[in-house]
């Protein structure tokens, strides 16, 4: 009807379609004459790389925040919740441009790189690092405008993870702190007159207790860091929803396109929570066996 | 005991309980202490504070004098400069009724309502057209302003939307039933940013011809709409921690199924809800700022575009910090308010 008259194209062709335009990271090889299909399969795999590697780093955060942030030492505590205090009230989207805005107004030139020992360089450019490519360990060597050979994290990648897991480790160190509340005083008092020490009772006897009260709320929060990795598209970062959001653009089948994002997600979080439930409830079974 | 003794016996308790404390406690103080005096430096003392933007690019400090150029295109985007007075006006008003909520004697119908007038007086005062005021168009609304709208107005729409999903989700109709879970399940599963671009890009397609729905109210429905699912699911947790005493004790008084619901079910399932209704509600402010990607020139959208001036590259850390401690102040007063709350209604007064 009316998507005719404006000379909307619909139906899925446009997958097969040449997509014409680069990619900046790519986890597999992709050229710019290769399909849309293509292109969005590229994207839906940075997400899920930036999701899983969020993920791990904001739940070690939160762990490390909460546990700390119970610490007897009165300046400790306070610094960790001075954090979480700063990163919760605060939206994601500015914490990400300022992440982004450091490395572009703070770092140095490519040629002025801060080095760590001539094998790792810190720049605009990003952090260049030794890695293993092609049967031989290669370090990044300047040459021209640009570092060449090595691994690389470019600075959308940096800060898109930066913004996330700093975001969403704190949201994580508040669960993990109200977890290690919910348990009772006679648990560390029991601990304590066994002579544990202090990280041993945390380790041993506290956190595996709290993560029964710990786990529904932090699979909520992997979930979060999960949908907001699609802020992606804001610092631009070649997301899913960056690389759909192209495909928008240059062929104007939005109806598709942004059907494709809404299902490539939805999928993701079920997918996710119907995991994370039979974790938590095998988890829950044994608790019950004890 | 006097106060040098009382806090000697504090420090020693929370500072320096053991050696391996101590140690810890002076080394994390003298990182402290430099990162404040750093700080300090950078934002007061190397700090430029008047001249052009080559005289702030030669100092390495924080550039004021950028911020006071761009303060005003930050705070109130392109609105006319001429009826600058509006929005101030709708931010005061703002503020003011945020701090009346605080007062304990005030909670209740009537601030609801107040918080309902406040967003109509937001948007008559931005809006124009009526009474002798001159006509703005949404395009021009911009800053602050535009935030405090989209949060005030996503806010009375989502709570409502909310109550009504989550009755429904309850509800003995099974096609009811599935449609309220159907549509809280597939919101609550996708970013904010693909319901935003639904609204801006795919709903006018299936518009008639000759109706324009402008941006704004495009974005603000789905902001409604988001929020709405994820309020739903608070409230849901307020229904299901209600007895099922309840509902029988109001059905043998007589009461029919609506009335149970709105007059025992729901005043008492809310209630105990309060406090994640705020964080959900916090959660919707900082989430305003997604409207930028679909160029809306809400606060931080109007600082991304202060940045794109020319003679003012390079000041993006100043203007983030400026509207950092802007979004600081009212989400943490928003969460000051919910603790506040929290408090007060744990201790069931009946």
């Amino acid at each position: 009807m009316s998507l005719e008259k404006q000379g909307v194209a619909t139906g899925w062709n446009f997958l097969s379609q040449e997509s014409g335009f680069e990619i900046g990271e790519t986890l597999i090889e992709y050229w710019s004459d290769e399909t849309y299909l293509k292109a969005l399969w590229v994207g839906l795999l940075n997400t899920v790389y930036v999701a899983l590697i969020g993920n791990v780093l904001a739940v070690l955060v939160g762990l490390f925040i909460g546990v700390f942030s119970m610490s007897p030492n009165w300046m400790i505590s306070r610094i960790c919740r001075f954090y979480v205090e700063i990163a919760r009230n605060i939206p994601l989207l500015l914490q990400l441009f300022f992440w982004y805005s450091l490395f572009n107004e703070l770092l140095p030139a490519v040629d002025q790189a801060y080095s760590l020992g001539d094998m790792v360089f810190l720049s605009q450019r990003g952090l260049k690092f030794p890695w293993f490519m092609a049967g031989h360990w290669e370090i990044p060597t300047l040459s021209g405008f640009d570092f060449t050979g090595g691994g690389t994290l470019t600075p959308e990648f940096l800060s898109l993870i930066m913004g996330l897991v700093f975001y969403t480790g704190a949201y994580n160190a508040e669960i993990v702190r109200a977890g290690i509340e919910s348990i009772p005083r006679g648990q560390w008092e029991a601990a304590q007159s066994l002579g544990l020490t202090r990280i041993q009772m945390l380790i041993k006897v506290i956190i595996p207790q709290s993560m029964q009260v710990a786990i529904p709320p932090m699979i909520s929060q992997l979930l979060n860091l999960s949908k907001n990795s699609s802020l992606a598209v804001a610092i631009g970062f070649p997301d899913f929803v960056t690389i759909a959001n192209t495909t928008l653009n240059q062929t104007g089948q939005a109806v598709e396109v942004i059907s494709l994002i809404m299902i490539i997600y939805l999928f993701m979080s079920l997918s996710t929570s119907f995991i994370a439930n039979l974790y938590h409830r095998s988890i829950a079974h044994k608790g019950a066996e004890r | 005991m006097n106060f040098g003794e009382r806090s000697g016996l504090w420090m020693k308790k929370n500072l320096f309980s053991s050696p391996k404390e101590s140690i810890v406690s002076i080394i994390l103080g003298s990182i402290i202490f430099a990162a404040i005096s750093k700080l300090l430096n950078w934002m007061l003392l190397s700090a430029t504070w008047t001249g052009s933007a080559e005289v702030c690019r030669a100092n390495s400090g924080f550039c004021w004098p950028f911020l006071w150029e761009k303060m005003s295109l930050i705070l109130f985007g392109l609105y006319p400069r001429e009826y600058l007075w509006r929005p101030i006006l709708t931010v005061i008003a703002f503020v003011v009724l945020m701090f009346m909520s605080f007062d304990k004697k005030r909670w209740g119908l009537n601030l609801l309502i107040n918080w309902l007038v406040l967003g109509f007086w937001t948007l008559f005062f931005l809006r124009g057209g009526m009474f002798g005021l001159h006509y703005i168009e949404s395009d021009s609304w911009g800053g602050l302003p535009l935030t405090l709208l989209l949060f005030t107005f996503g806010l009375l729409g989502a709570y409502p939307l909310g109550i009504f999903l989550a009755l429904g989700r309850r509800s003995d109709l099974i096609i009811i039933k599935w449609i309220c879970i159907g549509f809280i399940e597939l919101i609550r599963g996708v970013p904010l940013i693909s319901v935003l671009f639904m609204a801006s890009v795919l709903f006018p397609l299936f518009l008639p011809e000759g109706v324009v729905f402008e941006k704004y109210w495009r974005a603000q429905i789905a902001f409604i709409l988001f929020m709405g699912a994820y309020m739903a699911e608070v409230v849901r947790g307020g229904l299901q921690a209600i007895s099922k005493g309840q509902t029988e004790a109001a059905k043998a008084l007589g009461l029919s199924s609506p009335q149970t619901q709105i007059f025992i079910i729901l005043p008492q399932a809310l209630r105990i809800v309060i406090p994640p209704t705020v964080s959900t509600a916090i959660g919707l402010f900082k989430d305003t700022s997604l409207v930028l990607i679909i160029a809306l020139f809400d606060l931080l959208g109007s600082t991304k575009s202060a940045l794109k001036d020319s003679s003012w590259l390079g000041f993006s850390v100043e203007a983030y910090v400026f509207v950092g401690l802007i979004y600081y102040f009212f989400c943490s007063s928003l969460s000051r308010l919910s603790r506040k709350m929290e408090r007060e209604l744990s201790v069931v007064k009946r």
